[in-house]
């Protein structure tokens, strides 16, 4: 397969005549056809340009019979494409070495919806898997027609046709349509993004007939990234490029009042840009403009302090009116409640999180009359699409968005707010403009992870049985800003430009399988604390809720089984009758050496450290994980170590093992850090948390020593998704485990030195 | 603007540049050289580290003026596909990377280590790379590749 390789075009061969967007491919590339199918298509959205419902659209094979699979999704290092890959190989019986994948470019792939919501595996891949099954099927009858056989009689084998039992009589896939079309229709669903579903006669293999999907492959990305051969959006570079920078206010939501010129004079051939409060320079060296923009004296118009004491967050998020709430409820919980002979009560807190990707976000933009480029690192380009034609008042099919690999990805980072600052610094010097971010802007205006607060309450009967359960979240929306970038109100740029974005309120409920007869689970929603272009807007990031919910759902259920004196794995066991869930929970207690014995007495002690070990299971959109970890704390200093975190991980059926024990072990560490670390800090004017110091992340030395990942394979069930699952209940384990240690429940997150040293020194 | 004469990966270039503009960019804008990367340009974070007479040093807080007459040796001057440094080698075959965007740092990093240190021990290995940054969490992947290196390279 073919690794990636640099974008290296001259803006003359990006950009073609008037009124059509010309693609630089190279005719010999499968995936010229798709160019001039790109081309030919009626206006309607670059987004949604190609045609569904062509078997063209999703699979090419060029003439020495390579397949090129073309994915509306993109992969940030997880080894989607190559499950992509394995999928197709499997379903056309070509070799796996054979097979390359087009990932993210609005004007190559149809949109499946980018990243989004661990679906890559589950719909995505469903939907090529029925698209390789189809090409297969198309091919064969191809081929029954040149053999002059039915179809009944033959069979393929790396991409060759063949009569059974007659080898000598074949014809490859290269040689029926090798470099030309399928002209093939496919059925479809009717729907872009992640529920695009594909349909035909063709019937996809067996999971007893796979050869290639569940074993290990070496994933596509490595080495390009190894060797720095392949690019990140950071190295992208077009003839004539400007570089820009923005200008952030020092108070969050302030105006630009007026801009002092004068300030820059002396930086040769730089450029302001002001659309209202969209403050931003040009130059055509990037130390100037960085420069430009940190010497730019801006007068800023008098505004109010926008935020609360950061002390009186979660008071705040308490107090503050409901905007939207939902709740389900099973059972008679009130009375439930009313008739407990006990009752156990706690309330926990999540703080405010950022992507603070590795790079801050960076994205290069072209915008001409006659068409806009945009090289993105959103994980979702279509919809990216979309919202540059909306920012920039240009008709969508004039817009392509090519993904590139982006530093990080996990959900809506700063990506997209750059991608959109460089279109309107782009169309405003009718040059092409990447804008890189300062490290300042990746930490200090990303959209966040929201905070939250959580109360779970258990009714037991004079037994210990648990009666009735409720959980309740309450926090800011996680779709304050929205998870694409459709909308251009849902990016910096486009709110200070005038646009207001959808702003839903929206908030999730815990998933798992307990079967508490009586159970009510809800949630309640704030307003943000300052609408708009806020450095403290909320949106997805990884695992949307999960981490935040889990932590205490989790923690709760080990309260619980504390209070009536139970065994942490053996309490979770006795209210799981599914057997995949049970099942998780099992393995990861096996393969961890989890000793029974009431809650709370897990402790082992040698000089200031003290050692426990604790559990917590959840679901994830049917992914099943249980994670056991073990924490050391330090009784002098707080600090908190976790050597060793054993993962079960059920998502159905495994595509490529391999690739998935690497997820899970770095949803492992990334959970991690958020546990013990990250908290996103801010003063009354602003968030403060704005580079590695203020916003400490998982250090080396706190990386587990060991991770064991227990992978429970279900090749008759559908592939659930990796990418996000892990991450849920990784929070809650550790504070189980540090529970255990120290004999206290700690409530709120980060669990830092600080805290605990507070909590139990 | 003054003239700097710059040695990277045994080329000589001359570049213009401001005094204080920190070594990156004139890797990055002047020569068009996709490693080193920005990541914060605070010397947080190790992702633009660069060899300086084979010292690995953070070329974001490095300024032109400071860089005299001391050899530049970026990730492509340490190993290629055709010719990969060990470190490249044991990343490959661990799979390390998630988004990759950190490595840079992690490998000149460890190259530099690896140069005065044989047999190092994980304790070793983790105190040598504190302070490096990855947000993926590829930290367990990146020791077991250092630990496979160190050992070639023995």
């Amino acid at each position: 397969m073919n690794a990636p390789t640099k974008i290296e075009l001259s803006r003359r061969e990006l950009m073609g005549t008037a009124g059509a967007l010309v693609f630089a491919f190279s005719v010999s590339e499968p995936g010229a056809a798709m160019a001039q199918q790109v081309m030919a298509a009626p206006a309607g959205g670059a987004n949604n340009a190609l045609d569904p419902t062509e078997l063209d659209s999703w699979l090419a094979i060029a003439p020495d019979g390579k397949v090129t699979v073309f994915f509306g999704k993109m992969d940030g290092g997880q080894g989607t494409d190559l499950a992509m890959a394995m999928i197709v190989a499997e379903e056309m019986d070509v070799p796996l070495k054979d097979v390359d994948v087009v990932e993210g470019d609005t004007a190559r792939t149809v949109n499946q919806g980018g990243a989004s919501g661990s679906t890559g595996v589950r719909f995505a891949g469903a939907a090529l898997r029925q698209a390789g099954a189809e090409a297969r099927r198309v091919l064969v009858m191809k081929a029954a027609e040149k053999l002059g056989v039915d179809a009944s009689q033959l069979t393929v084998s790396d991409g060759v046709v063949s009569v059974a039992g007659n080898p000598a009589h074949k014809i490859s896939y290269a040689e029926l349509i090798g470099g030309g079309h399928f002209h093939s229709k496919i059925g479809w669903n009717k729907q872009y993004g992640n529920p695009l579903a594909l349909t035909s006669p063709a019937k996809p293999k067996t999971h007893d007939q796979y050869k290639v999907v569940g074993t290990t492959q070496p994933r596509l990305d490595v080495k390009g990234k190894v060797f720095g051969t392949a690019p990140w959006t950071q190295d992208i570079r077009v003839e004539g490029m400007l570089h820009g920078r923005m200008v952030r206010p020092p108070i969050a939501g302030a105006s630009v009042a007026s801009v002092d010129e004068s300030s820059i004079a002396k930086i040769p051939n730089v450029r302001i840009v002001r659309k209202g409060d969209f403050l931003g320079v040009v130059a055509p060296r990037e130390w100037d403009a960085v420069k430009a923009a940190r010497m730019l004296k801006v007068n800023w118009a008098p505004t109010t302090d926008p935020f609360p004491d950061q002390a009186k967050l979660y008071d705040h998020i308490r107090q503050s009116p409901v905007t939207k709430s939902d709740k389900t409820e099973d059972g008679q919980v009130d009375a439930a409640f009313a008739g407990a002979a006990r009752v156990v009560q706690a309330e926990y807190e999540w703080p405010f999180q950022s992507h603070a990707s590795m790079g801050p976000g960076c994205a290069l933009a072209d915008v001409r009359a006659d068409g806009v480029t945009v090289w993105t690192g959103t994980q979702k380009p279509h919809f990216a699409a979309q919202g540059v034609a909306g920012v920039l008042g240009v008709p969508v099919e004039k817009v392509r968005a090519i993904w590139v690999a982006g530093p990080g990805s996990y959900g809506r980072n700063d990506a997209g707010d750059v991608t959109m600052d460089a279109a309107v610094l782009s169309q405003a010097v009718g040059k092409p403009v990447r804008v890189q971010y300062m490290r300042h802007e990746g930490h200090g205006w990303d959209p966040k992870a929201p905070a939250s607060v959580h109360r779970g309450r258990a009714a037991l009967d004079k037994d210990g049985n648990v009666v009735a359960l409720e959980f309740w979240s309450r926090g800011f929306s996680r779709l304050e800003t929205n998870s694409t970038e459709a909308d251009p109100g849902d990016t910096l740029a486009g709110m200070l430009l005038g646009h207001k974005g959808k702003r839903t309120p929206a908030f999730n409920l815990p998933e798992n399988a307990y079967t508490f007869s009586n159970k009510r689970l809800g949630w309640e929603t704030v307003a943000a604390l300052l609408p708009g272009a806020s450095p403290l807007r909320t949106s997805h990031m990884r695992d949307p809720l999960g981490p935040q919910i889990t932590f205490a759902s989790e923690s709760f259920m080990d309260e619980v089984a504390f209070a009536v004196g139970a065994d942490p794995v053996e309490f979770r066991l006795n209210y799981l009758t599914e057997p995949r869930d049970r099942a998780a929970i099992q393995a990861a207690a096996e393969k961890a050496g989890w000793k029974p014995g009431k809650a709370g007495t897990r402790r082992t002690q040698r000089g200031d450290i003290v050692t426990g070990r604790g559990v917590a299971y959840q679901q994830r959109g049917g992914t099943i994980v249980a994670i056991v970890a073990d924490a050391e704390v330090n009784t002098r200093t707080g600090e908190v170590r976790v050597p060793r975190v054993v993962v079960a991980h059920d998502c159905g059926l495994i595509v490529n093992p391999g690739a998935l024990r690497h997820v899970v072990e770095c949803n492992v560490v990334q959970g991690l850090s958020r546990t013990i670390h990250e908290e996103v800090k801010f003063d009354h004017r602003n968030v403060t948390s704005v580079d590695w110091l203020t916003y400490p992340i998982v250090e080396m030395a706190d990386a587990p020593r060991v991770i064991d990942v227990v992978l429970l394979n279900h090749p008759e069930a559908i592939s659930t998704g990796a990418g996000e699952a892990t991450m849920r209940p990784l929070a809650a384990a550790v504070n189980n485990a540090i529970f255990e240690a120290t004999g206290t429940r700690l409530r709120r997150a980060p669990l830092n030195a600080a805290r605990i040293k507070a909590s139990t020194v | 603007m003054a003239q700097y004469r710059l040695k990277v990966n045994g080329t000589v270039h001359t570049i213009e540049a401001d005094p204080d503009m920190p070594l990156l960019y004139a890797l990055r804008d002047d020569l068009k050289m996709d490693n080193p990367h920005f990541g914060c340009g605070l010397s947080q974070c190790g992702a633009c580290t660069v060899h300086l007479d084979g010292v690995a040093t953070r070329s974001c807080v490095t300024e032109m003026s400071k860089v005299g007459n001391r050899e530049v040796t970026t990730l492509t001057g340490l190993g290629t596909p055709e010719h990969p440094h060990p470190l490249q080698t044991a990343y490959v075959d661990e799979e390390v990377p998630q988004c990759g965007y950190c490595i840079n740092g992690w490998v000149m990093t460890a190259a530099a280590f690896l140069k005065t240190k044989k047999h190092p021990s994980e304790d070793e290995i983790r105190e040598a790379l504190a302070g490096i940054k990855c947000r993926c969490g590829t930290h367990t992947g990146i020791v077991r590749a250092v630990k496979r290196a160190a050992e070639k390279m023995a």
